[in-house]
């Protein structure tokens, strides 16, 4: 009998301890479908967690994360004063701010642009090809950026070449003035359509009579586009924008590695993602790079506060 | 009906132009490439490759597809897609499921456990001895057990789940199913929709992963093909570059030498990009489907 109790969905709502462990082993099978995904949590993202500790530690390969003798802030220490500090730190907020300057309206803006399209078919033609290339991996387009830009064959060099505004080809990505505008197109090109979706479902959720009555009152469809379509998703805009506050450090990684191959361009691409990697992974400096890690961290921790602060006083709390 | 005046036109007329450019922009470098994977590769250097390929030859595919390591890795990427993609539906699901009872004790403590990793990470360098650590470096199952359980999907998961209808739990209990039979026979099956679109996320992820193999292997015959085409783009712009800095004689057969292997490395990117390109058209509906759900929960 109790055990029908047991599987049915009584919960008493004062268990006491022991009550609370007779429980646990009698619904086991239960516990089974959650406890050993809970375990893969712990092992795969605690543990790292707890791991970043080495910061504070001169980590030494053979001796482990126990034996390893302790150091205190000397690694944030090192990073603050060494010569790659300041570069790295304007390449990580230029490229990030360039990337929200420009990446988060333009979907904005084609989602608005879509809208207006009333020919259905042509809008699907334009939805199905801009959607496609946030599938690809950014080696495929990096690929085709470098393909795009490259010396010998690049589509652009002939295209400039045969307007008369160069006579010989440039090399775009060997060239530290162009990379942050290179690297920013790249990211517009590869997610401007996918990113559109969520601001399309929004606007599909605009009241239509509005149009009607404004378009009785005289308002052109741009003066609609601009005073009701665009005041009508303003909340889903701001969450999105808060979102992308707290992101602010996160400048890119894969994008960066992958088109910033030529070492000549470190001045312009190093940013703190790809310096920890270049510090942790290929040069095994393995507690300078976790302490470069935790102070992006903790700067994104605090963003991100921050921003779900905004948020809130908002009135769209994040959690 | 609405009334259109002479300044709608205009905007109209600006709008179909603006997003036809943006698709012809976003269309031609796909194009270019695939003209360029179907041209010979010495007659590109030449340049000049735009709309058309000027000589046509089936070559480059016949070399990538002859080559028995990009073939590999086309399998290893295929293989690592397959089995990732199963282990972690199933096993995030399960998880799910679980976490969609009431009377599981510690369902609180378990979901703050999991959330809290949504905003939380250990970086990639302890992340990095970990794996070390594990024993995982160098073994195909490097990409395939550390996305076993994403708590992002158990989230959509369990939204899905607790929005069956309640009595279909009770009665599959009634008949005696256990919890682990009512999610196989019962759950498992109504939710077509929901593992349809995860699954192609998910897939997408492990097709397009080069990162992971990148740093955690080293074997070549384990390498899927987007890291290896990651290596062969990698190498092809410092032979661009060498032939820059050559002297003029030296410098034309090392640039023969590149471009030779841009029309090949052209035709590789084709087969890396193949499956997704081929599956997308039909898959385009869930995929915009799975962005919404997704956003249900900011």
């Amino acid at each position: 009998m109790s055990k029908i109790i047991a599987n049915n969905n009584i919960v008493p709502k004062q268990r006491t301890r022991t009550g609370a462990i007779t429980y646990f082993f009698r619904q086991w099978e239960l516990q089974l479908m959650v406890i050993p995904a809970i375990f893969f949590i712990f092992i795969f993202s605690y543990v790292p967690m707890y791991g970043t500790l080495m910061a504070f530690q001169n980590y030494n390969i053979f001796k482990g994360f126990w034996q390893s003798p302790w150091t205190g802030f000397d690694h944030f220490q090192l990073f603050f004063h060494s010569r790659d500090f300041w570069p790295v730190m304007r390449n990580t907020l230029v490229i990030s701010i360039l990337k929200l300057a420009i990446g988060f309206p333009a979907p904005i803006l084609l989602a608005l642009m879509l809208n207006e399209v009333r020919k259905m078919m042509f809008k699907r033609v334009v939805q199905t090809i801009t959607y496609l290339p946030h599938f690809m991996s950014w080696v495929i387009v990096a690929g085709f950026t470098i393909s795009i830009l490259s010396t010998d064959n690049g589509s652009f060099n002939i295209l400039l070449h045969k307007l008369n505004i160069i006579d010989e080809p440039v090399n775009w990505l060997s060239t530290s003035e162009y990379f942050w505008t290179i690297l920013v197109s790249a990211n517009v090109w590869k997610d401007i359509g996918f990113s559109s979706i969520i601001y399309l479902a929004a606007i599909a959720g605009v009241n239509q009579d509005m149009y009607e009555a404004a378009a009785i009152d005289g308002a052109s469809r741009l003066k609609q586009m601009f005073l009701i379509t665009l005041p009508s998703i303003l909340p889903v805009i701001i969450i999105f924008m808060i979102l992308a506050i707290g992101n602010l450090l996160n400048a890119g990684f894969e994008d960066i590695l992958l088109l910033a191959t030529n070492p000549a361009l470190r001045d312009v691409s190093d940013v703190l993602d790809t310096y920890v990697y270049r510090m942790g992974i290929q040069t095994s400096r393995f507690s300078y790079a976790t302490a470069v890690g935790l102070f992006k961290a903790v700067i994104s921790v605090t963003l991100l506060t921050i921003a779900n602060l905004l948020a809130r006083r908002s009135g769209n709390s994040l959690w | 009906m609405r009334y259109y005046t002479f300044g709608d036109r205009v905007m109209s007329i600006t709008i179909y132009c603006l997003l036809t450019l943006l698709a012809f922009t976003t269309f031609y470098p796909f194009w270019n490439a695939l003209v360029i994977s179907f041209n010979n590769g010495l007659d590109t250097s030449l340049g000049g490759i735009t709309f058309w390929p000027r000589k046509f030859t089936l070559e480059n595919y016949g070399i990538v597809f002859q080559d028995k390591r990009l073939l590999n890795g086309f399998m290893v990427a295929l293989l690592r897609t397959a089995v990732g993609t199963v282990i972690s539906i199933l096993c995030t699901a399960i998880f799910a499921y679980g976490m969609t009872k009431r009377e599981l004790v510690g369902r609180k403590f378990y979901m703050v456990v999991g959330i809290v990793t949504l905003y939380f990470n250990g970086g990639l360098i302890p992340y990095y001895l970990l794996i070390k650590d594990l024993g995982l470096r160098d073994t195909f199952w490097v990409m395939v057990i550390p996305g076993a359980i994403s708590v992002w999907n158990m989230i959509i998961f369990r939204t899905f789940f607790m929005g069956l209808p309640a009595g279909l739990d009770e009665s599959a209990k009634i008949d005696g199913c256990g919890h682990w039979g009512t999610f196989f026979r019962i759950v498992l099956p109504l939710s077509g929709p929901v593992i349809a679109t995860l699954s192609l996320f998910t897939a997408v992820y492990h097709w397009n992963d080069w990162f992971t193999p990148g740093i955690f292997i080293t074997k070549q015959n384990l390498l899927p093909i987007q890291t290896m085409l990651k290596q062969i783009l990698n190498s092809n712009i410092m032979t661009e570059q060498m032939a820059q800095l050559d002297s003029a004689a030296q410098g034309v057969v090392s640039r023969m030498r590149s471009v030779t292997t841009k029309s090949l490395s052209m035709a590789t990117m084709m087969v890396a990009t193949l499956p997704i390109v081929m599956v997308y058209p039909f898959v385009q509906k869930y995929f915009v489907k799975g962005v919404l759900v997704g956003s249900l929960k900011e």
